[in-house]
């Protein structure tokens, strides 16, 4: 397995405060990884450390393989779509191919001028005129026309209406299929990368809190549900991410490798949505079971 | 070719609808020997899902031996699930759009009507077994 994106405790302050802490990842090449975590934990941070536009404070990243932007030749295997999906307002669409052809030595111009014709949109355009759906589907034309060998985005669907964000990641899927394109992107929404993504990971107060390949986070995490229980009571390989105990039930999310076998239990798959969001309520917490978040109903 | 959509509400995952369609696209003679299925670039394309639950989905139908897959080409039809109660669906499908105007006409909603297919359907297969 080639690691697209490796780092050994990574860690960015800005001056006192800590943006990114000891993070550790390990994302395989080939994937298309998903980066969720709430505004302000650390998301554009991890990303910019990603592609050189910030120095860590202290720890190692390689993507590729290289310390990013070391050399031009790793700046052309990297492709970056910041946040917002940016655009210059007062250049044409045409200008932007121009400029990307000029900028990048791997430029593929044929395939930027498709995908241009492809979407219905004019070359002749000025960008500040585009929708906000048009401009992200113009910066991921940029990105992929570098052809990168690994494309990074950041938050390229949050502002887009339902539709527009379909279109985008339909785009981005195709392109990724195409050109075989390890992927990287970040969302403050689960929803929009649930069904995109194979690799899933969470960033919560400057940390990471979870990271894995989807299929073996989802079938290693269980619902649980049954009598009320003791936690300290469980099987020892259960590792307890959440519990809630009413007076008669207790529902636990349960992380072990081996199937639950005791059938007063009731065990139920669980989503990635829900996964995300119980390892994000834990954040202030180290997923160990003494210091497990229980809440009392 | 057959074209995929996922019904997002039905809890079922992308992998299983993908199985699914294609099954049922067997069983009904959408499908037969030799037709194509859609390419992995097609189908992430329209439906903007992750391209390994594709081919995670293909490899199970191969694996079921229903699809080979010819390397640079795609994949291929191997086998119909389709049998001889083909030639009985047109009129089957004839009466129950028969029926199911006669239940809007009495007033049923979609809801009863699923309601009522499904619970009747289920008290007839007890009775066969």
């Amino acid at each position: 397995m080639t690691v697209a994106l490796q780092s050994r405790a990574l860690t960015k302050r800005y001056g006192r405060r800590q943006a990114l802490a000891d993070c550790e990842l390990s994302v395989p090449a080939g994937r298309i990884a998903g980066l969720v975590g709430p505004n302000g934990a650390g998301k554009t941070t991890l990303l910019h450390l990603a592609v050189g536009l910030l120095a860590p404070t202290s720890g190692t990243i390689e993507v590729l393989g290289e310390s990013p932007a070391s050399s031009p030749a790793q700046l052309a295997r990297v492709g970056f779509v910041a946040q917002d999906t940016p655009a210059y307002a007062r250049l044409s669409i045409a200008d932007h191919l121009k400029l990307g052809a000029r900028m990048n030595p791997g430029w593929d111009d044929q395939l930027a001028r498709r995908r241009i014709s492809d979407l219905h949109l004019d070359p002749r355009q000025k960008a500040g005129k585009l929708s906000g759906g048009q401009r992200a589907q113009l910066a991921l034309t940029l990105g992929i026309a570098k052809r990168p060998e690994f494309l990074i985005l950041d938050e390229p669907v949050a502002s887009l209406d339902p539709l527009a964000r379909r279109e985008f990641l339909q785009g981005l899927m195709a392109a990724a299929v195409d050109q075989e394109l390890t992927v990287l992107i970040s969302s403050h929404l689960v929803a929009d990368l649930e069904r995109v993504c194979d690799y899933l990971i969470v960033l919560q107060d400057s940390r990471v809190q979870l990271a894995g390949d989807v299929d073996g986070l989802l079938s290693t995490h269980r619902l649980l549900s049954g009598p009320r229980c003791d936690t300290a009571q469980l099987p020892p390989a259960w590792q307890v991410i959440s519990a809630s105990h009413t007076d008669r039930q207790s529902t636990l999310l349960v992380r072990s490798s081996e199937p639950v076998s005791d059938a007063s239990w009731s065990v139920a798959e669980i989503s990635m949505e829900d996964l995300v969001l119980a390892y994000m309520s834990n954040a202030t917490v180290a997923p160990s079971r003494d210091r497990t978040l229980e809440v009392q109903r | 070719m057959i074209e995929f959509h996922l019904d997002s509400r039905s809890g079922v995952s992308p992998y299983l609808q993908l199985i699914q369609q294609v099954r049922q696209g067997l069983r009904l003679g959408m499908l037969a020997e030799g037709d194509q299925l859609p390419t992995v670039k097609d189908v992430v394309g329209s439906l903007a899902i992750n391209p390994n639950t594709v081919l995670k989905a293909y490899r199970e139908l191969e694996y079921q031996g229903l699809v080979a897959a010819r390397p640079g080409v795609g994949t291929f039809v191997t086998k119909t699930l389709a049998d001889d109660t083909i030639a009985a669906h047109a009129g089957l499908r004839t009466d129950l759009e028969k029926w199911l105007a006669k239940a809007r006409r009495a007033g049923l909603d979609d809801e009863s009507i699923e309601a009522l297919l499904l619970t009747t359907f289920r008290a007839t297969t007890k009775e066969a077994v």
